[in-house]
């Protein structure tokens, strides 16, 4: 039930990424497939309980200015315990975000719940971004974490920004522990529910949506969000570039 | 309205009315702590258990939690208890509840004839003061037959569904995942999809490729697209070949008003799945999933425990005969069960409770990446489900579910929870495996790789 049995299952094994074929001693699973499940775990456990180098992050989002900002979430097991916590700023922080020029655009980058993603992914997603956002006025990058999706409304709101593009780390899978997410929500405040938020996800390098695809869909509906002044339910993301109905919901919010 | 209090150790312990007292006997989880319904010290907890313990079974009759007036679930409860069955245990208080379950005297068939006569709040608190092997014991004892092709929830054997999920839905993919499932004799309680596409079209192809697998195999037993029910009762009309309408349901009107549903919608689509009569061995026809903390995370939990909560969505499912109900219990994640403490012990309540008010009770013995727990966790769950019987566990292909992101159990696990324990899967699904060469006599998977040849040959 070794090699003998796994030949068959080849071409069926082509057809998914699924754990498929795998053989088995007795009921068992056979010792290589149960140490690549370890493995597939402990990089998703490392992913959501690794801290963010902001250091490292700050560095590649040269030239934005960057502030860095902590949730009232005071460690790793209190913020996934507590979402509330994660979804607002530690008292105090709201005062690194004040006073400023208002403008059309602020990124905010959480470490949500892999920051293996946010820090692959979530540099040359701002970058790429950027620079197809012409003509807008772009606030300094803001990155938060022991942070979920809505701490971007208080930012925004102490930003003065029109709109808040948040990028966070999601949910991680076996297969995929950098996956990165996109919420843009306009009109920024405290309070707003997660209907009024337009969502990109499976931002990432195994089959996910690339980070030009990205930057064109964020652009797409920055602009829209700003002539209409929604976004949510009422904005359908219609700038065509891949059919996202296939990608799985992942609720980080 | 009676008064909550005791003393315990010197010290007075009160309790403002009957849902502090429920909440605060509740073993420790994050999702209580979320809504600031725990217990503040484990001894408060034991004092809310002593006063729990001590209450009349009644007192759920006349204190309801959620009001009447407010929520259907409520009136559900209330309109459909049945006094005649309540009758043999309405003098107990909850704590002489516990004492009889757990005797001699509460035999299977006394167990079968008092669940219409149990509310879900009765259910939930006798649960409270048990502990784990009460609540295991217990569950054995309760048999819960259901049948449509296949006939589930007979004495020594457990169900299974096969989930062979896909991201892109891929029907090739989702075969494959089907064939290996079926190899492992994974499937005898469904073979359900699902989608990671969740529209009308999608789900009616995918409904039509497993009526196609089903047919080419003459497997005994059904297939479900889990599909939003108001799509489950369009696609009837469209005249795909539904076996099983899925629902997700939750213990309150508003909670279940967050999943789109109500009673009355639930009604329909039972009726016109049964107007199908596709079923062979029986008519249920319903598959409903709960899982505790949904009415929290849909702010809809009326003050009340996530456990009570979820108890009550059992008699949402109870009011139409379903054939499967499946708690995911450790899906929600660690901000409602935080680690596989929390998760065993829930997934150990739900399948008691659940059983004790009648139902086919299975479990998605299941965490998330996030969640303080690993396969030993499930493997520790499943082996206690397995001799607490509920009615079936699901199986993905490696216990990992590569469209919802999430780790089940796998093929393998439902394959060793029938060796080493000896449990068979259903009598129909069980001749087919027996007759596609990949059990044995004893319900051991073949060594030979000869039945899995077979399956794969006819897939070419």
């Amino acid at each position: 039930m070794t090699d003998v049995m796994k030949d068959p299952w080849a071409k069926l094994r082509a057809a998914t990424p699924a754990r498929i074929g795998l053989g088995r001693n007795g009921a068992g699973l056979p010792t290589g497939a149960n140490l690549e499940f370890q493995f597939a775990h402990a990089r998703a456990r490392d992913a959501v309980h690794s801290g963010l180098d902001v250091d490292a992050l700050e560095a590649e989002l040269s030239p934005f200015e960057v502030i860095r900002v902590t949730s009232a979430a005071p460690d790793r097991a209190s913020y996934l315990r507590r979402p509330d916590l994660g979804r607002k700023l530690w008292a105090g922080e709201a005062d690194k975000l004040n006073a400023r020029t208002p403008c059309d655009v602020a990124f905010v980058i959480a470490d949500g719940l892999s920051s293996a993603a946010v820090q692959s992914h979530a540099a040359a997603v701002v970058h790429a971004a950027s620079a197809k956002l012409e003509g807008l006025t772009l606030g300094p990058v803001v990155v938060a974490t022991q942070a979920r999706v809505a701490i971007g409304d208080e930012i925004g709101a102490a930003l003065g920004a029109r709109l808040v593009v948040l990028l966070v780390g999601e949910r991680p899978g076996l297969t995929v522990a950098d996956s990165l997410g996109a919420y843009l929500t306009y009109g920024p405040r405290p309070g707003l529910k997660d209907s009024a938020r337009n969502c990109l996800s499976n931002i990432h390098g195994k089959g996910g949506m690339s980070y030009d695809q990205a930057a064109t869909k964020i652009a797409w509906l920055t602009r829209e969000a700003l002539k209409r002044g929604l976004t949510g339910t009422g904005l359908k993301e219609e700038s065509g570039v891949l059919d996202q109905e296939n990608a799985p919901h992942i609720g980080e919010a | 309205m009676p008064i909550y209090r005791t003393t315990l150790g010197g010290e007075v312990f009160r309790f403002s009315n009957l849902a502090e007292v429920m909440a605060k006997a509740t073993p420790a989880r994050s999702g209580d702590a979320l809504a600031g319904l725990i217990a503040t010290s484990d001894v408060e907890r034991v004092a809310a258990q002593m006063v729990l313990a001590d209450l009349p079974l009644k007192t759920f009759l006349e204190e309801l939690l959620v009001p009447y007036e407010e929520d259907e679930v409520t009136r559900l409860i209330v309109d459909t208890h049945d006094a005649a069955a309540f009758a043999p245990v309405s003098h107990m208080s909850v704590g002489q509840f516990r004492d009889w379950l757990l005797s001699d005297a509460a035999t299977p068939a006394a167990l079968t004839a008092l669940a219409p006569g149990l509310m879900p709040e009765m259910a939930a608190a006798v649960s409270k003061i048990m502990r784990n092997r009460d609540l295991i014991a217990v569950a054995r004892k309760i048999t819960v037959v259901t049948a449509f092709r296949s006939t589930l929830g007979l004495e020594g054997r457990i169900g299974s569904r096969l989930q062979p999920n896909h991201p892109q839905d891929d029907l090739k993919g989702i075969v494959a995942s089907t064939l290996d499932g079926l190899s492992y004799a994974v499937g005898d309680a469904v073979i359900g999809i699902n989608p990671a596409t969740d529209n009308i079209p999608t789900a009616m192809t995918l409904i039509s490729m497993l009526d196609d697998l089903r047919g080419r195999y003459d497997i005994p037993t059904q297939s479900c697209v889990l599909t939003h029910v108001t799509n489950s009762i369009e696609i009837i009309n469209r005249g795909a070949p539904l076996d099983l309408v899925f629902q997700s349901v939750a213990g309150t009107e508003a909670a279940n008003e967050g999943f789109g549903v109500t009673l009355s919608m639930l009604k329909e689509a039972h009726e016109a799945a049964l107007s199908l009569n596709r079923g062979t061995m029986g008519q249920n026809v319903m598959y409903f999933e709960t899982g505790q903390g949904s009415a929290l995370s849909a702010d809809a939990h009326h003050g009340i425990d996530q456990q009570t909560v979820e108890a009550r969505a059992y008699a949402v499912c109870r009011a139409f005969d379903p054939l499967i109900v499946n708690t995911v219990v450790g899906f929600i994640g660690p901000e409602y069960l935080y680690d596989g403490k929390e998760i065993i012990r829930a997934g150990l309540e739900d399948v008691f409770c659940g059983k004790l008010l009648g139902l086919p009770m299975g479990c998605d013995v299941c965490y998330t990446n996030h969640a303080e727990a690993d396969q030993n966790d499930m493997d520790v769950l499943m082996t206690l489900l397995a001799n607490a019987r509920a009615q079936f566990l699901i199986g993905v292909p490696g216990a990992d579910d590569i469209m919802l992101n999430y780790q089940s159990l796998s093929f393998h696990d439902i394959a060793y929870l029938r060796n080493s324990l000896g449990l068979k899967a259903a009598p129909e699904f069980e001749a087919w495996l027996t007759a596609m060469g990949l059990v044995s006599e004893t319900g051991h998977l073949l060594q030979s790789d000869l039945g899995a040849a077979r399956l794969l040959e006819a897939a070419q």
